[in-house]
């Protein structure tokens, strides 16, 4: 399917164009177009994206399907949850509680002290920290386990979903450490600075959107490396890789992180700017959602991720406000549609369809204009 | 924790908890036979096969009310109508499924994957429009009522038997289509080598299709055998669908005796923490074990000799 060049630098000047669109419509028409409160609900879509990106790497170039991306993504949320949480709870606020300083939840649940693994998550350096490098770690466990001995296709898929099943079952059993299945709730500040407001969910949206275009660079980077038209030639013929001498695992394991840590990286933002994190995202229904926002993009592009996942979180948001049961019927049509008329999403349609027509229209004008000059 | 028991109450207690591995035991093979026929011979992730399930089980609670209505007289038999119904109910869904779905789309298994869980989502908000969002239960006959005494302390539920049994032949059914009828071998000589089967005149996308539908009718027959024990919501069938899947895979895919013997070691395993753990702790437990073994043997318990 890659029918680019070796020497392709890594951004292409169409690349470049479609960049500078993306960020126009992010940092600038949004902001322009959309009040506080529906500006905050983009943000919300737009850390969903994080994921897609993600998937696009490990799915679409990496042929590794994970289906418990939402795993990673509350991994990062919970951390950061945990964090405000703490600033949340401190004594002053919790003075009714019967062991004050400690998280309502654990009070509820007749908790008389912090748990040990709570404590460094009252550091924000080591919380920053922990937003990546838990999702990453644990990530790295499952992708050694997994790809040192093979396993892959059906099998990562299915197992990668039984993981986020016992994720959740965990957290919502665990409530007084977790906060069940309410999740962890009532976030207010962010080292004083109170992230409810609006012009905090503001700025929150456009570290956000900053993030996401570093993430997008990243993934692009690793697109057009060596390791990516690896990864590549791995989905296609992963025998005569191996045969060529590349240890293949590596590779997966690499991507895999890759993708935990970029998931990881939207959870937290998705925790900031929502005000909350609840095991409603870790589970196999959100981590299967993810994996349509990628799907929708074009499961081999970038940047279509990014719209993909903005255009169904934007249906989903319009439909279910007005016909509740019909976004159902239309997310599950949406699958079947995908896998079967569009394997390549927007992106695909973009490229078969729409560009062609373009560049004929702007060629025929070049070449009228062209015509004209010497009649002058 | 058992000093506070005596010995005999002790004995009770792990025999009532056996039991309830048992019949946790017989949900799981008769969610699991259906998989295992599609996943397991054909290698076809379907992750509507909870909706399959759910199908029989509604058409089961069509039929009960039916037969309440209009012929009350033969109410205590209209069970074994019912588990006919659904199985044609869910197989025909399955061959339409397949001609219109699925045959695309054996070459590429993770797509399947993401259609049919396409197909699961629709079929989830069909029932909830047609039966509605809350639970129905079925009527159950009175002669399944109540419960067998076996001593003065332990008691055995009449309908917990009734789905083992029910377990038990429908495994034997399908161990006989498979291993010793025409279709059977015609479907295991498909898994070992597609090609070679084509070309000694197997009708390969026939067979294909036959092996979707049975597996989604004994799906159906799951599910009307549910309805016994438990009540019907239109989610129900995604609630098991990771379960069902680890039991398949746990087992070894393809081989029948494999997801047997691995849905009793899971069941077991999950009842007996039961005991000294809560409920999601057990869970959780058992789950993590199951994928921890998978990552060290991934081929499952039972393997098939197949020259790949």
């Amino acid at each position: 399917m890659n029918t680019t060049s070796f020497k392709q630098s890594f951004l292409t000047p169409r690349d470049m164009i479609g960049y500078a669109l993306l960020a126009a419509v992010i940092f600038v028409i949004f902001p322009l177009l959309l009040e506080p409160f529906r500006l905050n609900l983009f943000g919300k879509y737009l850390t969903y994206a994080f994921v897609a990106v993600g998937l696009v790497l490990c799915w679409g170039v990496g042929g590794i399907l994970s289906l418990g991306q939402g795993v990673f993504f509350g991994l990062g949320g919970y951390c950061m949850a945990m964090f405000l949480k703490l600033e949340a709870s401190s004594p002053e606020n919790t003075a009714i509680q019967s062991t004050p300083g400690i998280p309502d939840f654990m009070d509820w649940n007749q908790l008389s002290a912090l748990p040990w693994w709570w404590e460094p998550f009252s550091s924000f350096g080591f919380t920053l920290f922990a937003v990546i490098a838990v999702p990453v770690a644990f990530s790295y466990i499952i992708g050694v386990a997994m790809f040192r001995r093979r396993v892959g296709g059906v099998y990562f898929a299915i197992i990668t979903q039984a993981i986020a099943a016992i994720l959740t079952i965990l957290i919502i059993g665990q409530q007084g450490f977790t906060g069940g299945v309410n999740g962890i709730t009532d976030l207010r500040t962010l080292h004083g600075w109170d992230i409810r407001t609006d012009s905090a969910k503001t700025l929150l949206y456009f570290v956000n959107g900053t993030l996401l275009f570093a993430v997008l660079l990243a993934a692009q980077f690793v697109r057009r490396s060596k390791l990516g038209r690896l990864l590549i030639a791995m989905r296609d013929q992963e025998d005569r890789v191996r045969f060529s001498g590349y240890d293949v695992a590596n590779f997966k394991i690499f991507v895999f992180c890759l993708g935990a840590a970029f998931a990881a990286i939207g959870g937290a933002m998705f925790t900031l700017q929502v005000g909350f994190m609840s095991p409603s995202f870790v589970g196999i229904v959100p981590s299967i959602e993810m994996v349509i926002f990628a799907a929708v993009g074009g499961r081999l592009s970038i940047l279509g991720a990014v719209w993909g996942t903005l255009l169904v979180n934007w249906a989903k948001t319009t439909l279910s406000e007005s016909f509740p049961e019909l976004w159902l019927l239309g997310l599950g049509a949406l699958f079947i549609a995908v896998v079967m008329a569009f394997p390549n999403g927007l992106a695909g349609v973009w490229a078969e369809q729409v560009e062609p027509r373009l560049m004929k229209l702007l060629r025929r004008d070049s070449k009228a204009a062209a015509q004209t000059t010497p009649a002058e | 924790m058992f000093s506070d028991y005596t010995a005999s109450e002790l004995g009770a207690i792990f025999a009532m908890q056996g039991f309830a591995g048992l019949i946790l035991f017989s949900v799981f093979v008769l969610m699991a036979l259906g998989l295992a026929i599609i996943f397991g011979q054909m290698g076809v992730i379907n992750m509507a096969h909870g909706e399959f399930m759910i199908l029989g089980a509604y058409v089961t609670y069509l039929l009960s009310n039916f037969f309440a209505d209009y012929i009350p007289a033969l109410f205590s038999m209209y069970f074994f109508l019912a588990m006919l119904c659904a199985f044609v109910a869910s197989g025909a869904l399955g061959l339409l499924v397949e001609w219109a779905l699925i045959r695309h789309l054996y070459k590429r298994p993770l797509d399947t994957l993401l259609a049919t869980w396409g197909l699961s989502l629709i079929l989830q908000q069909i029932y909830r429009s047609v039966f509605g969002a809350r639970e129905v239960g079925v009527t159950i006959p009175d002669w399944m009522m109540g419960s067998l005494p076996l001593t003065d302390m332990i008691e055995i539920p009449i309908n917990g038997i009734f789905v083992m049994v029910l377990a038990v032949s429908i495994s034997i059914a399908v161990y006989v289509m498979m291993y010793r009828s025409r279709w059977g071998q015609q479907v295991r000589a498909i898994n070992n080598n597609r090609q070679m089967a084509d070309a000694v005149g197997i009708n390969t996308a026939w067979t294909d299709r036959m092996t979707f539908a049975i597996g989604c009718g004994v799906a159906g027959v799951a599910g009307s055998a549910f309805t016994m024990i438990g009540s019907t919501g239109p989610t129900a069938g995604q609630q098991y669908i990771v379960d069902t899947f680890l039991v398949v895979v746990f087992g070894g895919a393809g081989s029948l005796l494999g997801t047997i013997a691995s849905a009793f070691s899971i069941s077991q395993a999950q009842s007996i923490m039961e005991f000294f753990l809560s409920g999601s702790m057990a869970k959780v437990l058992t789950l993590l074990t199951v994928v921890c073994i998978l990552m060290l043997r991934p081929q499952g318990l039972f393997t098939l000799k197949l020259r790949k």
